[in-house]
């Protein structure tokens, strides 16, 4: 055999190798801690094959990774029925599980038809039965989509693994940084790039329909917001004044973006109307107002203010008026992200040298706090659509890493890039069918 | 807020504009080799006549002196934790580059505002913007133009050292003058 034809065999076997390294080096899941009140489920291995996607591993990380659910060792499996005529409910009330879910695949055109059945194990019920078909690459999604159907039957709240997150991250040091804004899917799987630049990037935010992410750029020399169509590309500068052009937030209608805004000496919030561009501002203090946030109801805004000496919470209404604090305990809360009932706050809290994310619970009419991680530079919380869970960047190190915690705080995920520094991480809404 | 030019700067810009038409004055043109002007006399007399013709008087500061000048050498501002007022040992800097800025009108500063890494990403950019202005109000104290100083803040998005600890945070903590028209 020549020297060639070994070499082209060679890199002929090591491109799969290469391709799906590839496609895994995004972010490492690892869960830290863990919550003996979960629910105990069993989800036995698909009968048939899906290609590439392990299914029923990628519904097992995502009940997991949840904090709600505590899933059986495939290796402890006695048993592996694919269908309800299969299941034997003593083998599973032996083993002391809730509930067991049970699936098969077949092919289906370019892809697969996967059939799923979620039984109640005390009741001896069957609580699912569905069947979905995708092609071969969106396996990913059906098993996200089963894990929340599993989810909602369970729990009643609908589950948010079929959902993204958007970050940035950056590498180098001072003028030779290069950044990157990113979208993957909610476990970190299938990172890919929507903008590139030399200058720095920032903020994140998701439009309600969750097509377009609104964030800042520096590449003209000085910061602006821009709307950026993800799928196309296609994006619009629609903030580039004197000054500071930061903190885009979309109201939850999508027709308008809070915004922070200098041109008027300091930093203040203002309001645009998409459709017009028209400017409405919100706050007019002296003090740095900033990291606006919407209510559910579009009718004000959660905000970051050091009007009172260091920065704490306000709310004010969409279109002004006067603020009033919401944060009393703890001596810096900023970056609210706030959950879609509107009754929890999760900021990040500095004391010292310590940052944590906290979480304001407004549910009982007084503010209850509650401390989500344990620091110690920890920042950019971001609720999930169902906020069940809250995730956030923090240190190791020198490079910056993200982390999802359940709201609980019992759960903790620690999602890693391979390289370089994440930060600002933010939640996707639901996705659509 | 517009400042009114001093008498004297305004007696120097005239010498200057006078200098730039005047032939008596080729002399003190000292970094244009000879020859060199046959392509770049239109743009460069067009777009600026004081930048070709140098220091009109000794004592006044050019272009050259940002790498000579001890004092002008001088382009990063250092700030204490959540702070933005100028400390004393920086007035000396403030001092030079305001005049650097009262001798050369055309001269165009950018005063680049960090913030260390600690807390919130976007109120670190309000306070870097802070001690942006920080150093823009004491150049125009000291005579700087505001039309000559633009204000960028940067927040935490570009450190200088990342390791983590005070020493490195007060790195951080920074303002740099960046001149982006000498």
């Amino acid at each position: 055999m020549t020297r060639i034809a070994r070499l082209l065999i060679a890199s002929l076997l090591l491109a799969p190798a290469f391709a799906a390294s590839a496609q895994s080096s995004g972010l490492e899941i690892d869960i830290i801690g863990g919550n003996a009140a979960a629910l105990p489920i069993a989800v036995v291995p698909f009968a048939g094959s899906t290609g590439q996607t392990d299914i029923d591993d990628v519904i097992r990380a995502d009940l997991a990774r949840s904090g709600q659910f505590r899933t059986l060792d495939e290796a402890g499996l006695p048993e592996r029925p694919s269908q309800g005529s299969e299941v034997a409910y003593p083998t599973w009330r032996m083993l002391k599980q809730d509930f067991l879910l049970v699936g098969r695949a077949s092919p289906s055109g370019n892809g697969y038809r996967v059939e799923y059945e979620l039984f109640d194990v005390a009741k001896q019920e069957r609580l699912l039965g569905f069947a979905l078909t995708a092609p071969e690459n969106s396996m990913r999604d059906v098993a996200h989509q089963i894990a929340d159907a599993v989810y909602q039957k369970i729990l009643g709240v609908p589950g948010a693994f079929w959902t993204r997150i958007a970050y940035v991250t950056s590498s180098g040091l001072g003028r030779n940084s290069r950044y990157a804004l990113m979208v993957a899917d909610a476990d970190g799987f299938a990172p890919r790039t929507v903008v590139n630049s030399t200058e720095p990037l920032m903020s994140p935010s998701w439009s309600p329909d969750g097509r377009r992410l609104a964030y800042v750029s520096f590449e003209g020399g000085n910061s602006a917001v821009y709307l950026q169509d993800i799928a196309s590309g296609a994006r619009e500068k629609v903030a580039s004044f004197r000054g500071i052009n930061g903190a885009p937030s979309f109201s939850p209608d999508g027709s308008r973006l809070a915004m922070t805004l200098s041109k008027g000496g300091n930093p203040d919030i203002y309001v645009m109307d998409l459709g017009s561009k028209r400017l409405t501002q919100a706050t007019n203090h002296f003090g740095i107002d900033t990291e606006p946030t919407w209510t559910p109801d579009g009718g004000g805004l959660v905000f970051t203010s050091d009007r009172g000496g260091r920065p704490q919470l306000y709310q004010v209404g969409a279109s002004g008026g006067s603020a009033t604090r919401i944060s009393f305990e703890g001596n810096y809360n900023a970056s609210p992200s706030v959950s879609f009932d509107g009754k929890k706050i999760a900021v990040a809290q500095g004391n010292g040298n310590t940052y944590r994310i906290a979480m304001l619970d407004r549910s009982t009419g007084g503010a209850r706090w509650s401390m989500l991680s344990p620091g110690s530079l920890d920042e950019s919380p971001s609720f999930a659509p169902n906020a069940a869970m809250v995730l956030y960047a923090g240190r190791e190190g020198r490079r910056g890493v993200l982390y999802a915690v359940s709201s609980d705080a019992r759960v903790r995920q620690r999602l890693v890039l391979a390289e370089g520094d994440v930060r600002e991480p933010a939640w996707s809404p639901y996705r659509t069918k | 807020m517009n400042v009114p030019a001093p008498r004297i700067a305004r007696t120097l810009l005239v010498a200057a504009l006078v200098c730039a038409t005047a032939i008596g004055c080729s002399k003190k043109v000292k970094e244009t080799p000879p020859g060199a002007d046959t392509g770049t006399s239109d743009s460069g007399a067009t777009t600026n006549p004081i930048v070709d013709t140098g220091p009109t008087r000794p004592g006044a500061y050019g272009p050259a002196d940002l790498d000579s000048d001890a004092c002008l050498r001088n382009r990063v501002v250092y700030f204490d934790l959540d702070q933005d007022a100028l400390k004393p040992e920086f007035q000396a800097v403030m001092n030079c580059h305001a005049k650097y800025l009262r001798d050369r009108p055309s001269a165009r500063l950018r005063l680049e505002g960090n913030a260390d890494e600690r807390g919130s990403r976007e109120y670190n950019i309000g306070l870097g913007e802070r001690r942006g202005n920080a150093v823009s109000s004491a150049l125009q104290a000291n005579g700087g133009s505001g039309s000559q100083l633009t204000v960028v803040s940067y927040g935490e998005e570009r450190p200088v050292c990342n390791e983590g600890g005070e020493d490195c945070w007060s790195q951080n903590r920074r303002v740099e003058l960046v001149y982006s028209a000498k």
